[in-house]
This record gives structure tokens, C-alpha cells and sequence, in this order.
């Protein structure tokens, strides 16, 4: 266990600081100037020196690079060109937003996904396996930008039952939840299919093992030996999934944040991208990624954790 | 010469059988059949956008803006008085224009990165593997939002960002499929033979790998019709006045409150190609490769 820890933490690393290339090299080589994008196109030529100078664009190209890393190492993703403050800060201040949304979305459509697929897999081939099974396909297809936007329709302007914007009242509880029902719904549907089909699949395959048969043979009860011996390893690839269904979810998050105006992560990129606002926007995708990169590392060492065979994969 | 001519005669043949009884299996599924006239309703209206109806989908008319489904409209108009259902038609040419494009693309560079990553030297398959996981640790939408702030939305862009989102994923499925053929026993005949690489990888490994990679591009039409439809519902995609269903999905929620009609008529097409690719891809899995099923 502890090889493993140790190779997939050097991994994550590798993967974070060349996720970190790509970005630098994607801002300085695609076609563009980072300057003409900050200041616009009518800025006088020594705006545009004093702006080269103060991100540090006029230094060669490798102290550039280095000087990124250095500054990523020490906390310091840079700065907002416009208000001047650290762009950690406003981070920092849109992220719990997400980082709510994102954890309701997952549990709910983790736990309504679980039940629906062990249940389809008990009752394997009957009609309801099938409507399931049509069912969950189809939450899996429908973009979830296009969730947000029906239910915003049908449920806050048409029915108004919950309310469209916004992240309720700060300190207010219920008015909170109230708010969250809409965006976590949207951004969990398309999950509890992907967490059904999956858990279906496992649960078949694992429901045919001997040791099924063996706790069957000893006259164990059917809940028994669905509940605690097959579906305690079926749910293994789901906490895989899930570590990798944060990343997606990020980008989910995004459009149900902008739909419902809730503020978060992807709003405020959003707004950056709009507003022209480099730094922000690269801060905020270099924290988004390495969110995604450490729920993947989670969910490994958790999957490593709860079943060996994983760990001599590496 | 007659036994070559024979044999491509009884090849052509088979294969054609092959793809009838394919199809005939297709139509007996009750979803595959809803799937395949889903997406056969969205290739007619696509290709004849042109004709289906009497409207130019930039034509405006002010005097009829956010106008209910009539008669004369079929699902109304948007604010500037352009026919929904002209725009919603013209729209589908811009999904399946951005799907073919870039999933193409895709597909023959994945092909080719992931063959040199499962069949080359060590080391350059751990490169290969270091860039893959790094594209793929951006979520899909942030990095193309960064993108497309440093060069200014446009549908290139939005079809260069699928293709590098998505050359990771078909790499990877090809590499673990040729690192499981490289030691098998035509493979190892072929390189005692003094067979040159490039055409163990042309002749021996394209062909088994190309299969099961159609079926999985195929079912990756939704997704990418989905993120076409999601940048320009978010301004970062095709360039107004062109049609785009997240376009029309933009409009209809700025006057959300004024006309539930823009909302529903965006939405409703791109719910349905992607519920049909879906049906129609998962049905033609099940009967070409069903040993896919698993990996999924």
C-alpha cells in the first residue's frame, strides 16, 4: 500500500506540473498577446511597456517559466491586473460556493444511483430493469446545461415553488438549501444514471461469483447476501468514477451556476473570460484542475485501499 | 488472378450481408429503431435546412419578435423576429458540421499517438501517457473557456478544442488495445520476419484496432454536440447571426421570463440528437461488439 501512496503521489505531481506546461506554453505560443487582451487595442505604447513589465512578459522566456512554477510552489497564483488583489483571495471567496454545489450533487446522485442500479440488478430482466435502464441511459444523454435551463423554466418561472437566484441568504440554512435544490438536481441527474448503469453492471457480474454462492449455501438471507457480501465490492469502480466524475462535474457546475446566477468557480471564470482578465482566469483554471487531479488520487488510494489487486497496477 | 477475383467477390459479399443483417437487427430493437429515425429526422433536416421551410434564418422581422408557435411559425420567432424553426434547422448543420470535423480528426491522430505509445519504446509511451493524463486533467469547459479567451471565440476554436480534449481518450483506448496485441503470435511471426515497423502497425494492428474505436467515436457524438451547443449557449462559440441551438438556448434565457418558447425550441432538438446518437450507438454496440459493453 505504501509503494503505491508513494508512486501514485509522484504521478499526481507529474501530471500537475505538466498540466501547469501546457498551460503556460497554450498563453505564450497560441496566437494572441497576452497585452492587446488586457489593456485592448488602444492603449499607448507605454501603458503597454509598464503592463510588459509588471507581469514580467519582457524576461526571457525560461525566467518566465521558472519564475511560474516558483510562485505556484509558494502559494502565489498570481494577481488581478485590475483591482490588484491576489487572485488566491478572490478565489477563495467563490470556491465553498462550488465546493457545496459539487459535494450535494455527488451525494444525492451517488445514493439514488446506487439503489437504482443494485435494485435493476436484483430484479435483472423484469419490466422495471428495463424502464430503468432506459431511463438512466437518457439522464446520462440530456447535457446538463439543458437540466438547469428546463427546470429553471418549468420550476422558477413557471410553477415559482424555489427560487432562481442566487445562493440564499448568508447564515440562513433553509434559504440555502432552498437554493441548492435546483443547480443540484441539474448537475447530479446525468450522475445517477452513469452511477446506476454502473453498479448493475458490477452487481451482475459479482452476484455470479462463488463466494455468492458459497453465503447463499449456507442458507444466509437474500438482503444479506445482496446488501453486505455483493454490493460492498460493486460500488469499487464507482468511487473510481466518481474521482474522475469531479472534473466533469466542475464544468457542470459552470453552467448551473451561470443559469441559476449562484456564485462559484465557474461563474466567476466566466465573468473573468468576459471581462478580459487573464490572471483570474488562469488562477482559477490552475485551481480547477488540481481539485480534479487530487479527486482522482483520492478515489485511487481509497479503491487501492478497499480492494489490494488495484495496487499492483502501477 | 480468378481465385483473387473470387475472393474479393466472396469478401464484398459477405461484408455487405454482414452490414444488412446489422441493420435488420438495428430496426427489430425497439431503441435502436427510435434512435436511428432520431437521427435520420436530424440528417434530412440538416441537409435540406435550405428548403423545409419559406424563412432565411437571418431574416428579421421586427414587427413579429418572440412570437408564440402559429401557423405561420411553426415554434414561433426569436427577439429579432427570425423563425425558430429555420434557426433550430440550420443549427443541426452546425452540430453534426462540428461533429464530423473534429471527431474525424480526432480519431486519426489518437490512431496514431496511441499506436507509437502501446507499440514504441518505453520511454516515449511514458510521455505520451504524462501529456494525455495532463490534457485530460482540465475540465473540458474551463480549458476551453481559457483557450478561447487568448484567440477570440470562432468555430474553429470550438472544434480545436474538442480534438484536443478528445485525442487523449481514443489514444489511450488504442494503446491498451495494442500493447494486448503486441505479443501475440502473428505480431511476433511478423518481426521475426523482418517485417519494418510501420507496416506491423499499418497491417497488423490498424485493422484490429480501428473496429471497436468507430463504435466508441460514435457514441462520442452527443458529448461533442453537447459542448458545441454549451460554448455557444455561452457566447464562446459560433459568432452571431449564425444559427447554433446554444445559441438559440442564450436567447431564450435572457427573455426566459418574457416567452417559454425560444427555451423549449432550443432545447428540445439537442435533447433529442443526443438521445438518438445514444439509443442508435448503445443498440449497434450490442449487435457489432458486445465484448465492449464491459469496458463501459
Amino acid at each position: 500500500m505504501l509503494t503505491y501512496t508513494l508512486k501514485r503521489l509522484g504521478l499526481t505531481v507529474a501530471i500537475v506540473a505538466a498540466a501547469m506546461s501546457i498551460l503556460f506554453l497554450m498563453i505564450h505560443f497560441v496566437p494572441g498577446d497576452p497585452v492587446t487582451l488586457a489593456l485592448g487595442t488602444r492603449a499607448t505604447d507605454e501603458m503597454r511597456e509598464a503592463y510588459r513589465i509588471k507581469m514580467g512578459l519582457d524576461r526571457p522566456i525560461y525566467v518566465q517559466y521558472i519564475t511560474f512554477f516558483a510562485n505556484v510552489m509558494r502559494g502565489d497564483i498570481g494577481q488581478d491586473v485590475f483591482s490588484n488583489q491576489a487572485v488566491s483571495t478572490i478565489i477563495s471567496h467563490h470556491l465553498p460556493h462550488t465546493v457545496v454545489l459539487v459535494i450535494v450533487s455527488i451525494a444525492w446522485s451517488a445514493l439514488l444511483g446506487i439503489f437504482l442500479g443494485c435494485f435493476s440488478a436484483v430484479h435483472r430482466g423484469s419490466l422495471i430493469d428495463r424502464f430503468t435502464g432506459v431511463v438512466t441511459v437518457s439522464a446520462i444523454a440530456i447535457p446538463s446545461f439543458v437540466v438547469s435551463l428546463y427546470s429553471l423554466l418549468i420550476f422558477a418561472v413557471l410553477l415559482r415553488v424555489l427560487p432562481a437566484i442566487g445562493a440564499g441568504e448568508p447564515g440562513d440554512l433553509i434559504d440555502q438549501a432552498k437554493h441548492l435544490v435546483l443547480p443540484a438536481f441539474a448537475l447530479g441527474l446525468g450522475w445517477v444514471g452513469y452511477i446506476a448503469r454502473l453498479v448493475r453492471a458490477s452487481m451482475l457480474e459479482i452476484m455470479g461469483e462463488n463466494y455468492i454462492r458459497s453465503a447463499r449455501s449456507y442458507g444466509l438471507m437474500e438482503y444479506t447476501v445482496v446488501y453486505s457480501y455483493a454490493l460492498k465490492i460493486a460500488v469499487l469502480p464507482t468511487v473510481a468514477l466518481l474521482g474522475v466524475g469531479v472534473g466533469n462535474m466542475l464544468s457542470g457546475a459552470l453552467f448551473a451556476e451561470l443559469v441559476f446566477a449562484r456564485p462559484g468557480i465557474g461563474k466567476l471564470i466566466y465573468e473573468m473570460v468576459m471581462a478580459r482578465n487573464f490572471p483570474v482566469v488562469q488562477g482559477a483554471v490552475l485551481i480547477t484542475t488540481f481539485m480534479f487531479v487530487v479527486s482522482a488520487l483520492i478515489s485511487d488510494l481509497i479503491n487501492a485501499y478497499l480492494d489490494p489487486r488495484v495496487r499492483s497496477s502501477l | 488472378m480468378s481465385a483473387q477475383a473470387s475472393n474479393k467477390l466472396t469478401g464484398h459479399s459477405s461484408s455487405s450481408f454482414w452490414r444488412i443483417s446489422a441493420i435488420s437487427r438495428l430496426i427489430r430493437d425497439p431503441l435502436g429503431l427510435l434512435g436511428l429515425v432520431l437521427v435520420s429526422l436530424l440528417l434530412i433536416g440538416a441537409l435540406f435546412a435550405n428548403h423545409l421551410t419559406p424563412y432565411s434564418p437571418k431574416a428579421l422581422d421586427v414587427k413579429n419578435r418572440l412570437a408564440a408557435p402559429s401557423m405561420s411559425h411553426l415554434l414561433g420567432t426569436d427577439q429579432l423576429g427570425r423563425d425558430t424553426l429555420t434557426r433550430v434547422l440550420h443549427g443541426g448543420r452546425v452540430a453534426l458540421q462540428v461533429a464530423a470535423w473534429s471527431i474525424s480528426i480526432a480519431l486519426v491522430v489518437g490512431l496514431v499517438l496511441g499506436m507509437l505509445a502501446g507499440y514504441g519504446p518505453r520511454w516515449l509511451d511514458n510521455c505520451l501517457l504524462l501529456v494525455f493524463d495532463a490534457v485530460r486533467s482540465f475540465p473540458t469547459i474551463i480549458f476551453a473557456l481559457a483557450l478561447i479567451t487568448l484567440t477570440g471565440p470562432s468555430l474553429k476554436m470550438v472544434i480545436t478544442v474538442i480534438i484536443v480534449t478528445s485525442i487523449p481518450v481514443y489514444a489511450r483506448i488504442v494503446r491498451t488495445q495494442t500493447m494486448a496485441l503486441k505479443e501475440q503470435e502473428f505480431v511476433l511471426a511478423a518481426r521475426s520476419l523482418g517485417t519494418s515497423w510501420f507496416r506491423i502497425l499499418r497491417v497488423h494492428f490498424l485493422p484490429n484496432v480501428v473496429g471497436p474505436l468507430f463504435i466508441l467515436a460514435s457514441m462520442d457524438i452527443p458529448v461533442v454536440v453537447t459542448i458545441e451547443s454549451g460554448l455557444s449557449f455561452l457566447g464562446m462559440g459560433v459568432r452571431p447571426p449564425t444559427a447554433s441551438w446554444g445559441a438559440t438556448l442564450a436567447d431564450g434565457y435572457a427573455y426566459i421570463r418574457v416567452t417559454p418558447w425560444l427555451v423549449v425550441a432550443g432545447g428540445v432538438p439537442l435533447i433529442l440528437t443526443t438521445l438518438g446518437f445514444t439509443f442508435m450507438g448503445e443498440a449497434l454496440r450490442d449487435i457489432l461488439d458486445p465484448r465492449l459493453r464491459r469496458g463501459l
